[in-house]
């Protein structure tokens, strides 16, 4: 080991003088080869962190397997915690404190550039002089690989120090590192007692036990070893607020909606929302049918969604194009909807684990015919619960399908938020079951909105076959001119009259300027920080934010129109026009740039990446000062 | 459906009211003439009929096909879907309003092929629902293409040298599906038949399979014009039981003994390439019901508000 990089002082000295590093804010990762528990470390530590009103905002470190070989930088597992005073909306840039249970997973964080130049780095030091030879080696590569950067390395015996307390270590290093992070960031250790309780409350009490043991062993050697604390003011909160991740939001939103049925097939990374539901759905009176298929989870949900309340499906991109022509089917019949796209990378089966908002496109169009389709996309993980309530509210009033894109970046990140009070009013009625009147019919379209009430199996003098095919008020097939274009009209005007309903999105920053980003979906607070970073440095940038993509929102010509340069920011594909062949001509913009130049006429541009990973304000940053720099230069627009 | 899931829902039922045929369907179904579509129209109509079955309460699901334009011609309510997805529509009426008597009409492009993999677990999901396979061996609303049941041999616009392959048998596909709990047969040459098949189909408490074998006077006529014509190459099978006709006794002369409690029977039965085997192969009330498993009571609003109330405190920090 490099020597000018630190050493951990011997346990057996008590350092007299702690430094004391004052920072607003921190980003603690956690990591371990899968199975070591280094996400419960991470998810405890951020629920504790929580509890003292720090803002928070986590992201799971996910190995693509279930059990990657261990000690490979390919099987890193973990969380990453970034915390301080106020809110918290994004994972941030890089980690100012990592805790590693081996150097391979460090490798795999230092590798992603994932950590600052002056991290510290909390290392497992039973490697370095592990009787393997070929482990003592590659832990010297390992530090040979990391030296130029200019951590601060602290190697801890996680091994021998947990051994005092259990058999196997391998089962306890995570609490041993949970104490550590306990000593260092002054957490409450009784709160996080309580956690480790709960955690283990299904087990004998004596895992319980041993668990809070190991806790106070890493708390007592960080007393013992550690040489520094770091202090982050905090803000106390009388709010009652939640933690959660967002696909347990979107799960608790669909039984605060009182949706009663989901359908689904397993994908990830949107499966999580399903075993939720599976757990918690009956004891509120709601089914989940796990289907044969994807294209079957659709059809069920559209049965269920035809004869009774509106219901719901949840997919993830490659499930959503499985369930596209049974999606086409409930638009043509006006059968309510709710459909749960947690994106992940594409096209494909692409990154299943990792982030990309890449199904707008598809979410919108993805359709032979015309089939127009309501498309809303949460930004936080508070979204993540109102909207699917909103989502069904709108598939039942407009009797339409309405497609929530959500994301990976959602899916597994930790946010607290306001604590939601469930409300009567949110729910779903029955389906009624009085009889129908004489002049009632099944399409009893208003001709000024389309808009028409449901008649459902069960109502006397309601009977009727809904189909596919195009239809008259009826629902009688008709192939005529004139019955087809009526279909294809009123089922758009709907769109037109929610459109009417909805306000313009709020600016964030100033309403006119320079530089206006638009975003849409899970990237709302790397932005915003950016845009904020930008500001304080005397910028004249603002941003935007989408909530609802299909109808758009009302004003975006008349916002786009305030500002110099119109760009979006997205986590999707789109051509850099600074690559070879890229042309203004061929160049292909990124979703939102595309839908918002054909629906604005606004030479919209875009700043885009697919990394599988969320953007990080850093780079958003970077981005702006390069526009804005080009606009300085007077360098001719694409 | 079951009188005890009558009142699922608040709603009155006018005990006195008599449904006759024309309850049921007032629309001259548009399928061509010679059509076996028709004869399972009338019988369906009838057993509605005989059954008593309310109008509001019945559902008809198909998929896509000439035998889906079914639900288009009957006064219930009706969902004519996409091609091959009509179970998943029905498993999902189903689960949501048990209340509800459900019919899925199929064709054998619909079930045996794109939609294969619902029909196999439909079977296994046993939800109580009355599943007709309209089977006329052949693709016709798209005009002469093959489809699984088509006889090796026979030609089409898909396959004019003749089918390459031997025809799927429906009927072991089912028997050897976990789970299964109705399989039997019948033809629209047999109206007799066919109508006591489908009552005792309809009867029968989970997911009742029916293959209807019928003729396309425009693309198979030849393949079932002989059947049509010649009793003795049918064979009934016939137990107190199964399906009983006795009128059809003197035409059809070859009977043949088989309780429809013997699955192995029912599996050896189904597979003989040789004779029509007309009536019940399997039947068996006591199978678990998916329908009746996920049956679940429901909650006013304000408990569901009180339960996730405290669902939320478990994430309060």
């Amino acid at each position: 080991m490099d020597p000018a990089i630190g050493a951990a002082p011997s346990s057996a000295h008590r350092p007299h003088t702690k430094t004391l590093v004052e920072a607003s804010e921190h980003v603690v990762e956690v990591v371990s080869d899968s199975g070591e528990g280094a996400q419960k470390c991470g998810q405890i530590f951020a629920r504790a962190v929580a509890r003292m009103s720090y803002g928070i905002w986590t992201v799971e470190i996910i190995p693509a397997e279930i059990e990657p070989p261990a000690r490979t930088p390919a099987g890193a597992s973990g969380n990453l915690v970034r915390f301080g005073t106020g809110e918290i909306t994004n994972w941030g840039d890089q980690a100012d404190l990592v805790v590693a249970f081996n150097e391979q997973v460090l490798l795999a964080r230092h590798r992603l550039d994932a950590l600052r130049d002056d991290c510290i780095v909390l290392l497992e030091s039973q490697w370095a002089d592990h009787r393997d030879e070929e482990i003592r080696r590659q832990w010297q590569d390992a530090m040979n690989e990391i030296s130029g950067r200019g951590y601060r390395l602290l190697p801890i015996p996680m091994q021998e120090e947990c051994l005092r307390v259990v058999d196997d270590a391998r089962k306890g290093k995570n609490m041993f590192a949970l104490g550590l992070l306990t000593e260092i960031y002054g957490l409450d250790v009784d709160y996080i007692r309580e956690q480790i309780r709960a955690l283990f409350a299904a087990k004998a009490p004596e895992v319980a036990k041993s668990n809070c043991d190991l806790l106070q062993q890493g708390i007592d050697w960080a007393a013992a070893n550690l040489d520094f604390r770091v202090a982050i003011p905090r803000v106390e909160s009388e709010e009652a607020r939640v933690v959660m991740n967002g696909n347990q939001a979107a799960a608790l939103g669909a039984v605060a909606s009182g949706m009663d049925f989901c359908a689904m097939y397993p994908i990830t990374p949107a499966t999580s929302v399903s075993h939720y539901l599976c757990d918690i759905f009956e004891s509120y009176g709601g089914k989940v049918h796990q289907a044969e298929d994807e294209i079957a989870a659709a059809g069920v949900a559209i049965g269920a969604s035809y004869a009774g309340k509106v219901a719901l499906t949840v997919t993830s991109g490659p499930g959503l194009a499985l369930k596209t022509e049974s999606l086409g089917l409930a638009i043509m019949t006006e059968i309510p909807l709710v459909v749960l796209d947690v994106q992940r990378g594409g096209p494909s089966t692409g990154l299943p684990t990792k982030v990309e908002q890449s199904d707008l496109l598809a979410a919108l169009f993805a359709q032979p015919g015309d089939a127009p389709r309501v498309v809303l996309a949460p930004a936080t993980i508070e979204e993540c619960f109102h909207v699917m309530i909103t989502a069904r509210r709108i598939a039942k009033a407009f009797r339409c399908v309405v497609i929530v894109l959500s994301d990976a970046n959602l899916a597994s990140g930790q946010q607290q938020f306001r604590r939601p009070v469930p409300d009567e009013r949110w729910h779903a009625a029955p389906a009624s079951q009085r009889a129908v009147g004489k002049d009632e019919l099944p399409y009893g379209w208003d001709p000024e909105t389309g808009l028409s009430r449901r008649i459902v199996p069960g109502q006397p003098g309601g009977m009727h076959t809904v189909t596919g095919l195009n239809h008259d008020q009826r629902s009688k097939v008709d192939y005529t001119p004139e019955a087809n274009e009526l279909g294809a009209n009123m089922r758009s005007r709907k769109l037109a009259v929610l459109h009417e309903t909805l306000s313009p999105p709020p600016i964030h920053g100033e309403s006119s300027g320079d530089l206006l980003i638009v975003g849409w979906g899970s990237t709302k607070g790397a932005i915003e920080e950016a845009v904020d970073r930008a500001r304080a440095e005397g910028h004249a940038v603002s941003s935007t934010h989408l909530t609802f993509l299909s109808p758009l929102q009302p004003g975006l010509r008349d916002i786009f129109s305030r500002f110099e340069r119109v760009m979006t920011v997205e986590l999707n594909y789109g051509d850099d026009p600074e690559s070879p062949h890229i042309t203004p001509e061929n160049r292909r913009y990124a979703q939102l740039a595309f839908l918002l130049r054909a629906n604005t006429l606004v030479d919209v541009d875009c700043w885009t990446r697919v990394p599988g990973q969320p953007l990080r304000p850093g780079e958003i940053h970077a981005t702006i000062r390069n526009r804005l720099a080009r606009t300085d230069t007077g360098e001719a627009r694409l | 459906m079951h009188q005890e899931l009558r009142s699922f829902f608040d709603c009155s039922m006018d005990d006195d009211h008599t449904f006759e045929l024309e309850d049921y369907g007032s629309v001259v179904a548009r399928w061509c003439g010679g059509c076996g579509d028709h004869g399972v129209l009338n019988a369906v109509k009838r057993l509605m009929r005989d059954e008593q079955l309310p109008a509001e309460r019945t559902v008809f699901v198909s998929g896509i096909g000439c035998s889906s334009r079914f639900p288009h011609y009957l006064d219930t309510y009706g969902f004519h879907g996409i091609h091959g997805r009509a179970l998943p529509i029905a498993t999902g009426i189903k689960l949501s309003r048990p209340d509800l008597d459900v019919f899925v009409v199929m064709g054998d492009g619909d079930c045996c092929s794109i939609g294969a993999g619902h029909w196999l677990h439909a079977t296994r999901y046993n939800i109580d629902m009355t599943a007709l396979m309209l089977d006329n061996a052949i693709y016709g609303l798209t005009k002469n293409q093959t489809s699984p049941t088509t006889p090796q041999g026979y030609k089409t616009n898909t396959q004019p040298r003749g089918s390459w392959l031997p025809a799927l048998n429906p009927l072991t596909t089912s028997l050897g599906v976990t789970n299964v709990s109705f399989v039997a047969q019948t033809a629209d040459w047999v109206p007799a038949h066919l109508f006591e098949t489908l009552q005792a189909a309809h009867r029968h408490r989970g997911f009742a399979f029916v293959r209807i074998l019928q003729r396309c006077p425009k693309f198979t006529l030849p393949l079932f014009a002989q059947q049509a014509r010649t009793p003795d190459l049918h064979e009934l099978l016939v137990h107190p039981d199964g399906v009983n006709v006795p009128t059809l006794e003197k035409i059809y002369k070859r009977r043949i003994e088989h309780d429809p409690s013997d699955l192995d029977r029912a599996r050896v039965l189904a597979e003989d390439p040789d004779r029509i085997r007309l009536g019940v192969f399997y039947r068996n009330e006591n199978r678990q019901r998916y329908d009746d498993i996920r049956r679940l009571p429901s909650y006013t609003a304000a408990q569901n508000i009180a339960r996730l109330d405290a669902e939320l405190d478990r994430y309060a920090v």
